[in-house]
């Protein structure tokens, strides 16, 4: 009933293209935007920024980037969080040699960096595929944790070995440091992540995402209708790092403030993965849900003894938390490799023929 | 001259008329030891439907991937369109206007048979990846026209109703058909299909029958085509070659090919 599509004929493929063909899905995208840009932030407290609003945007914006890469083009990464090592050291270094730069400019300066070096790394999917294409991307991840541990001249030679965020400010306003207003930070990131993303749905659904889903379905007939394999690979490979890489620039200074060389290691790749595998492969919006979950299941199960009154440490809740996890992904890997997104396309589809399912 | 022998010249006379457009001149192919093409010489004519028929394993479907690229003969020259070839790829095949179609279906599984179709016409889209970001203006414009394009072929093999649906999901009838929209989508002079009936049951035969003539004599496409079904190969072809253990063993209009003792016996088994 409340996705009636009755009455909504398309009579010229203008309007059959159109982003939301269906009146109710532009509804629902005007509640979600409303919610994030004008409801959220008069209510949320600076925890509710900081643990979950932020990390939630951050984390589905390399799980996007990732979804390019592996969920698209088929290429298999487990090296995500390097690249956005290489996004976040960039976007210091930018800073640091012009201090005079807008940071949002730096940003998508850094985004470049990283995609560069996403290329280099892609090279080799020229030749191999799959798992072995999968070890040679873990093999960049170790690379570059350890590049940003011995090449002190990425960190200023600092003691500490650590990145830290100077205080910034955009016309004024300050947006990095320990100064700056969660909220104000909770804009950026929004913003920024909007325009990717409105961009990345675009991509996806013309030229460049068809190319890529081809490439991913079966390379060789798509070479045989006259995509170039290694323009494909390697575009997949730079607008997946680029993504990859924002999100760590973003992560180091609109959320943490500070990062040392370790927060870019294989934990936090595998991270990205179960947020793509569990909000699903070859969707854009699969990002988002998987990285709700992912970020505010832990928030949840620690606030959760306390709610019912039960004594169980922290420590035990962690523990509770990596299980369910786990869990999860073994789930939807075998019930729904297409994850969360494909729960709200069936639930939808429902909605559409509802009340009358003939 | 009796009546058939009659039909029989001039079909011969209308394929003398026609100018060639692909050449093959002492073609081999082999993979390491083993012998797929021998020494095969044969043309397509413009504007002519060619049968290549044979048993399994003569090299039917081997003969289509040295044609598009996909094998490069160890020896012979092949022209196309009057133009010696010198090395082969399947992407070069594509900009000189080959397409082609799989024994075994090869369509983008997870894509919708309208993507699948748009997948056609990804090298004659040029516009760059910034305007496709913002999905507007010269983008929009390209997606556009295309898609116009792929409707009409669409309308013409009558898929309209299938036209979102994930092409993994559709009957192999379908499958079949897709891929023959999607070669099309790339507007070739010469469209290459391998076994177009193959698994289909005889409705879905006669409609892929019809589709192919059509495609022949309203689009004005030159076809090689692989095919079983002698019934099929009889009725459509203006000629046909016929290949044995990688060698031709016959080459005429389809009265002759049939009449021929060597092919009657390759068929049923006898010259070896
Ligand atoms: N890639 C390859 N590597 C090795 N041998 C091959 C290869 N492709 C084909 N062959 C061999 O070449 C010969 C011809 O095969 P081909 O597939 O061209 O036959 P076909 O006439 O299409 O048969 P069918 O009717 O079964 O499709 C066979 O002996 C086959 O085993
Ligand atoms: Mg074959």
């Amino acid at each position: 009933m409340f996705y009636r599509t009755s009455g909504q004929f398309k009579t010229t493929y203008e309007s059959d293209q159109a982003l939301f063909p269906i009146k109710q899905d532009m509804i629902l995208l005007a509640v979600i935007l409303a919610a994030m840009y004008v409801v959220f932030p008069m209510f949320a407290s600076e925890f509710t920024f900081k643990a979950l609003l932020v990390p939630v945007l951050i984390y589905s914006l390399a799980s996007l980037g990732l979804n390019i890469l592996t969920g698209f083009a088929g290429q298999l990464s487990l090296g995500t969080a390097g690249f956005m090592g290489v996004g976040a050291y960039a976007c210091y270094k930018i800073t640091s040699i012009f201090p005079e730069m807008n940071v949002v400019v730096a940003l998508f300066l850094s985004g470049f960096f990283s995609a560069a070096v996403g290329v280099a790394f892609g090279l080799p999917s020229l030749r191999i595929k799959g798992f072995y294409l999968a070890i040679a991307t873990l093999a960049s991840q170790f690379f570059l944790v350890w590049l940003f541990e011995k090449w002190a001249w990425l960190y200023n030679y600092n003691a500490s070995g650590a990145i830290e965020v100077r205080t910034m400010d955009i016309f004024g306003l300050v947006v990095t440091g320990p100064n700056a207003s969660p909220v104000v930070q909770y804009y950026f990131v929004l913003g920024i992540v909007s325009v990717v993303t409105f961009a990345m749905i675009n991509l996806t659904r013309g030229r460049y995402g068809r190319t890529w889903k081809a490439v991913r379905d079966m390379d060789i007939a798509a070479e045989l209708v006259g995509i170039n394999l290694m323009r494909a690979k390697l575009s997949a490979f730079a607008v997946s790092s680029y993504i990859v890489g924002i999100a760590g620039a973003l992560m180091v200074f609109f959320w943490k403030g500070a990062a040392e060389p370790n927060l870019f290691d294989i934990p936090m790749s595998f991270q990205i993965v179960f947020i793509a595998i569990i909000g699903g492969l070859g969707s854009v919006m699969g990002n988002f849900l998987g990285a709700i979950l992912i970020v505010a299941l832990p928030v949840v199960l620690n606030l959760l003894p306390g709610m019912l009154g039960l004594n169980i440490g922290s420590a035990t809740m962690e523990h509770v938390n990596v299980m369910v996890v786990g869990s999860l992904i073994i789930l939807f890997l075998i019930v729904e490799p297409h994850g969360l997104a494909r729960f709200w396309a069936l639930i939808r589809e429902k909605l559409i023929i509802w009340p009358f399912p003939h | 001259m009796t009546v058939m022998e009659q039909t029989l010249e001039e079909a011969k006379k209308k394929a003398e008329e026609r100018e060639v457009l692909l050449d093959l001149e002492n073609v081999s192919l082999s993979f390491g030891g083993v012998k797929a093409i021998t020494n095969i010489s044969f043309n397509v004519k413009k504007g002519e439907i060619r049968a290549i028929i044979g048993p399994n394993g003569a090299g039917k479907t081997s003969m289509l991937n040295v044609i598009n690229g996909f094998y490069q003969p160890q020896e012979g020259v092949i022209t196309f369109n009057g133009k010696k070839r010198k090395s082969m790829k399947p992407h070069l095949a594509v900009d000189q206007g080959i397409a082609r179609t799989f024994q075994n279906v090869a369509l983008f599984k997870g894509m919708s048979t309208l993507d699948n179709i748009m997948a056609g016409r990804a090298t004659r889209m040029k516009q760059s990846m910034f305007w496709q970001m913002l999905y507007w203006g010269p983008a929009r414009q390209e997606e556009i026209e295309h898609r116009k394009k792929v409707e009409e072929i669409i309308d013409f093999l009558e898929i309209q109703h299938i036209r979102r649906t994930p092409v993994g999901t559709l009957p192999y009838g379908l499958q079949k058909r897709v891929e023959l929209a999607r070669a099309l989508a790339m507007e070739p002079e010469l469209l290459l299909l391998d076994e177009p009936m193959a698994g289909m049951n005889l409705e879905e035969k006669e409609d892929m029958s019809r589709f192919i003539l059509d495609v022949n004599d309203q689009l004005g496409t030159t076809i090689a085509l692989i095919e079983h079904d002698m019934g099929v190969v009889m009725d459509l072809s203006d000629r046909v070659v016929v290949l044995d253990y990688g060698r031709k063993i016959a080459d005429g209009v389809p009265e002759e090919v049939q009449s021929n003792q060597e092919v009657i016996d390759a068929y049923l088994g006898l010259s070896h």
